[in-house]
């Protein structure tokens, strides 16, 4: 036991001296909560907004008014011609640009219908399509305002809603996808080096030759892995409340569980790939790039599964990230309870039963 | 009872595409000082993993202490101190955290063998809190002695622990490991310096996984079947190359300022043989009779091989 | 007046408040086996390192085939060979391969690769592994094909870094056959080790104590001068002065 606690303190030693397994361990989740939280929201917030206003009149400064106090558009009022309007699409000053025709307030008054033109950068199709939606919505709502006895009896307004996400936070979906990411690099790549390297050193061969147990040399090398995952897994979770306003729906409890049953299946990948390695770039390069790009592509938070070919749908089923990433989202997201996802814990679980068997039988009490 | 025994040990790699233990028997008693004296790649490492139970011979048996090497693995690991190869040692670790680590490891702690390891940890001590990558050669291979021996092994293997580490450091290494010896702690060792061998008490010399000879050292150099001379010229290259077109040399062989040379017919005349080189232009030519060395009975053994 | 080849004055190399290597001078002449000595840390590396053009000196002179280490290390690199214990050929290149890599990257013609290539596999005995990877050879073999293609572009100096550690006494010394048969033919020979009786086969050796030259002379002048039977002797009397130790 002694023997244990020693070799774990070890361990530690090895990741508090070595900056660049630093820097991996707690660098990465920062840098990725960063990158998948603001850098690739589907959010569209602080539009620049170009209106030209060829009526002037209250209508029209009406529905400007309105627009400005959205806290989606910098709405600049300037009096551009129309035709320099591509001009600033082209130079980036303007995603979009809203033209009232010229008499929009009297069309309105006395003809019940008047016309708008709104004019969005397409070759941002996303920010485009949102920002119409957006001013549709705004339109939608001053009309009612201003004829609040609608003449026509029946009016069908459709309201949509984002369920989970009703502010559209486009960063949610991105976590638990990240935090997969995060804990299979993590986990994955720095288990494996840690063992390989003690290979590569040559004191893997006195570790053997010791009277210590070969199966205790995994179980010491894991543990400090696992414990520093989890810090991992908090980090990222204090990341996503506290700087991504991600509000955590389920019972904490629930999602530790699952994340520390998903860290030991990382783990168990890790000494997989330790036991057929020999050296650490190996080592690193499998555990990067055997898992890294099934992590992004299979999981389903960067591309829905449901769109991709029959294939890969069924390939998906077999990387364990896709079953956490949906047992994070059910409890994290929704809220839900154990009752909900026991079907995707199974099958993780099933999973890591399988790896670590795997690994364990396969570790060698001998060289090669 | 012997400490170490080899019985027909036969090792190959790559699905038996390279020979590297070729029938190898030998004893070591207990606490001796054996050592393993051969180059590169003559099989000294395979031997030293299948003794430390770290590979599996393909044929024959080996054992320490009485215990299999393949069968009784476990109570070996519990017997035995290795230095493998290369230092093994954690570089991020201090002096003092690696020897803290490996005799927790091994069942025991500094303090409970400290009398062992005084000697040799005294001259690193000063270091203790050192980072073990940052040590020189020489401080490396005593730490790394010192973890071997940390938990008071029965028998010591020692893979090359001089490779890499400069003369000095060499000198001091075997007077420890003769204040070891006294200790009753049986040493084998392996080295690619033959004129270590000396040093041993008894030796192998092994090349290309084969025992050529197994003995003291000053029975293996008695064993020398002829006389051998030392000879040198003020132009020793020209003189090497004219000595292996004169039909009376059996063999020649630099050795740093001379050229040891053996010849084909065992009564010949040396003053003739002066006579011969000297007409041949050399000047200042000097032949002596002289008594070989490891090296010299090395390189007879290998070439009737 | 014999040709120099290398001449050093006050070469110094500091890192930090560290000399690694303290105003030394020598001078090697053409075709002359020079041995460079010295305890692990004694600055043998990075003096190296200066010659080779690979390394910047801190102050000093140095001329290494007539050019500057300052100002035109390219050319140096033009005019030399290097090989060493760690790094010298393509384990996973076939012996053939290897040759026409290095022949090439040193500038000889197609033509003139084959043409030598032939030579030199016959006069090593390679014939039949010509085809074969070089890490299928044993290691002497290796050493040996390593010495060829150092000097296989014919430079004027040959720096070799520990050639023969760990080979075996008969090839070790079929090495040293190669040696001065270069050397003969006109390349000169600048020479680490670690085994002192190869010490003896230099015609001038210098010993570095602590990043400075401690003894430099012919190994029979130096044993008189130390009053010693051999080099071990005269190395070790020097090494042990040596304050700094590391790798």
């Amino acid at each position: 036991m002694k023997q244990l606690l020693v070799f774990i303190r070890k361990e530690f030693f090895h990741v508090f001296r070595d900056k660049r397994t630093l820097l991996i361990m707690f660098g990465l989740p920062v840098a990725q909560i960063v990158l998948f939280g603001f850098a690739l929201t589907s959010e569209v917030k602080d539009i620049t907004l170009t209106v030209i206003d060829n009526s002037r009149d209250a209508n029209s400064q009406q529905l400007i008014r309105k627009i400005k106090s959205s806290s989606y558009f910098i709405v600049n009022e300037s009096s551009i011609d129309y035709n320099d309007i591509a001009n600033s699409f082209k130079k980036g000053t303007t995603k979009c640009a809203l033209i009232f025709p010229a008499g929009f307030g009297n069309d309105l008054q006395h003809g019940g219908k008047a016309q708008l033109q709104i004019i969005t950068d397409g070759s941002d199709p996303n920010t485009a399509k949102t920002v119409v939606n957006y001013i549709t919505a705004i339109t939608t709502a001053y009309q009612q305002e201003i004829s609040p006895s609608p003449q026509l009896p029946y009016t069908i307004v459709p309201e949509s809603r984002m369920l989970y996400n009703e502010e559209g936070n486009g960063s949610l979906n991105f976590i638990p996808g990240v935090m997969a990411l995060v804990l299979m690099i993590v986990c994955t790549a720095l288990t494996s080096v840690s063992v390989v390297r003690e290979k590569e050193l040559g004191t893997m061969e006195i570790l053997l030759v010791s009277p210590f147990k070969p199966l205790m040399v995994l179980i010491a090398k894991a543990i400090p892995y696992l414990i520093l995952s989890l810090a991992n897994f908090v980090l990222i979770l204090l990341l996503a409340v506290f700087v991504l306003d991600v509000g955590i729906k389920g019972s904490i409890l629930l999602l530790f569980m699952e994340s520390m049953l998903f860290i030991i299946t990382c783990l168990s990948f890790g000494l997989m790939i330790s036991n057929t390695t020999n050296s650490q770039q190996t080592a690193l390069l499998l555990s990067m790039m055997g898992l890294m790009l099934p992590t992004m592509i299979f999981t389903g938070f960067m591309f829905p599964i449901e769109n991709m070919p029959k294939i890969f749908q069924l390939i998906s089923n077999i990387i364990p990230s896709r079953w956490y990433f949906l047992i994070i989202k059910s409890v994290m997201l929704k809220g839900l309870g154990f009752e909900y996802v026991w079907k995707e814990t199974l099958v993780l679980l099933g999973m890591t039963i399988i790896l670590l068997t795997i690994a364990l039988k396969n570790f060698k009490t001998r060289l090669s | 009872m012997s400490a170490v025994t080899l019985d027909h040990i036969t090792k190959t790699y790559d699905k038996g595409k390279v020979l590297a233990v070729n029938d190898v028997s030998l004893q070591v008693e207990e606490g001796e000082l054996f050592g393993l004296i051969g180059p590169d790649g003559a099989g000294k490492t395979s031997i030293f993993r299948i003794l430390t139970t770290l590979l599996l011979p393909d044929k024959g048996t080996a054992s320490v202490r009485g215990y299999d090497c393949v069968k009784d693995y476990k109570e070996i690991r519990n017997r035995i101190g290795y230095m493998p190869g290369k230092f093994s040692l954690y570089q991020d670790l201090t002096v003092k955290e690696n020897l803290d680590f490996f005799a927790t490891l091994f069942g025991s702690t500094i303090e409970e063998n400290y009398e062992l390891i005084k000697d040799i940890y005294d001259q690193i001590k000063p270091f203790s809190d050192r980072r073990a990558g940052k040590l020189s050669g020489g401080m490396k291979q005593k730490l790394a002695l010192c973890c071997a021996l940390i938990h008071k092994p029965e028998v010591l293997f020692l893979d090359e622990p001089t490779t890499g580490v400069d003369v000095v450091s060499r000198k001091e290494f075997w007077d420890m490991l003769k204040h070891l010896k006294q200790q009753g702690i049986t040493i084998v060792v392996s080295t690619p310096y033959m004129d270590e061998a000396v040093l041993c008490e008894r030796i192998a010399l092994i090349q290309n996984g084969k025992i050529m000879s197994v003995d003291t050292p000053d029975k293996i150099m008695a064993q020398f079947p002829v006389k051998l001379y030392a000879i040198k010229a003020d132009n020793i290259y020209h003189l090497l190359t004219d000595l292996r077109s004169m039909p009376e040399i059996d063999s020649s062989f630099a050795f740093g300022e001379y050229i040891h040379i053996t010849l084909k017919d065992a009564g010949a005349d040396i003053d003739t043989l002066q006579r011969n080189i000297t007409q041949r232009g050399h000047t200042h030519v000097d032949i002596k009779l002289i008594h070989p060395g490891i090296e010299d009975s090395f390189i007879r053994l290998m070439n009737q091989a | 007046m014999e040709e120099k080849v290398i001449v050093c004055k006050d070469l110094t190399k500091r890192f930090g408040d560290f000399y690694a290597v303290n105003k030394i001078s020598f001078e090697v002449n053409k075709g002359e086996i020079f041995g460079f000595l010295g305890a692990n840390g004694a600055g043998k590396t990075t003096a190296m390192r200066i010659l080779c053009g690979l390394s910047h000196p801190t102050s000093g002179e140095a001329m290494v085939a007539g050019f500057d280490v300052y100002k035109q290390p390219e050319s140096i690199k033009k005019n030399i060979g290097y090989m060493s214990q760690k790094f010298s050929l393509y384990e996973n290149l076939t012996v053939v391969e290897n040759i026409e890599f290095f022949g090439g990257v040193y500038g000889v013609s197609s033509s003139e690769i084959r043409k030598r290539s032939d030579n030199l596999i016959q006069k090593l005995g390679l014939t039949a592994e010509a085809k074969k990877l070089v890490g299928a050879l044993p290691l002497g073999w290796k050493q040996k094909l390593a010495f060829s293609v150092a000097i296989f572009h014919q430079p004027r100096i040959v720096f070799l870094d520990e050639p023969t550690g760990g080979v075996d006494p008969v090839t070790r010394r079929q090495f040293w056959d190669m040696i001065y048969e270069a050397a003969a033919s006109g390349i000169t020979i600048f020479v680490t080790t670690h085994y002192m009786d190869e010490a003896e086969y230099c015609n001038r050796v210098t010993i570095m104590v602590d990043g400075k030259i401690e003894a430099l002379d012919s190994p029979a002048n130096l044993k008189t001068q130390f009053e010693a039977d051999n080099m071990d002797e005269v190395f070790y009397r020097l090494a042990r002065r040596a304050k700094r130790s590391g790798d």
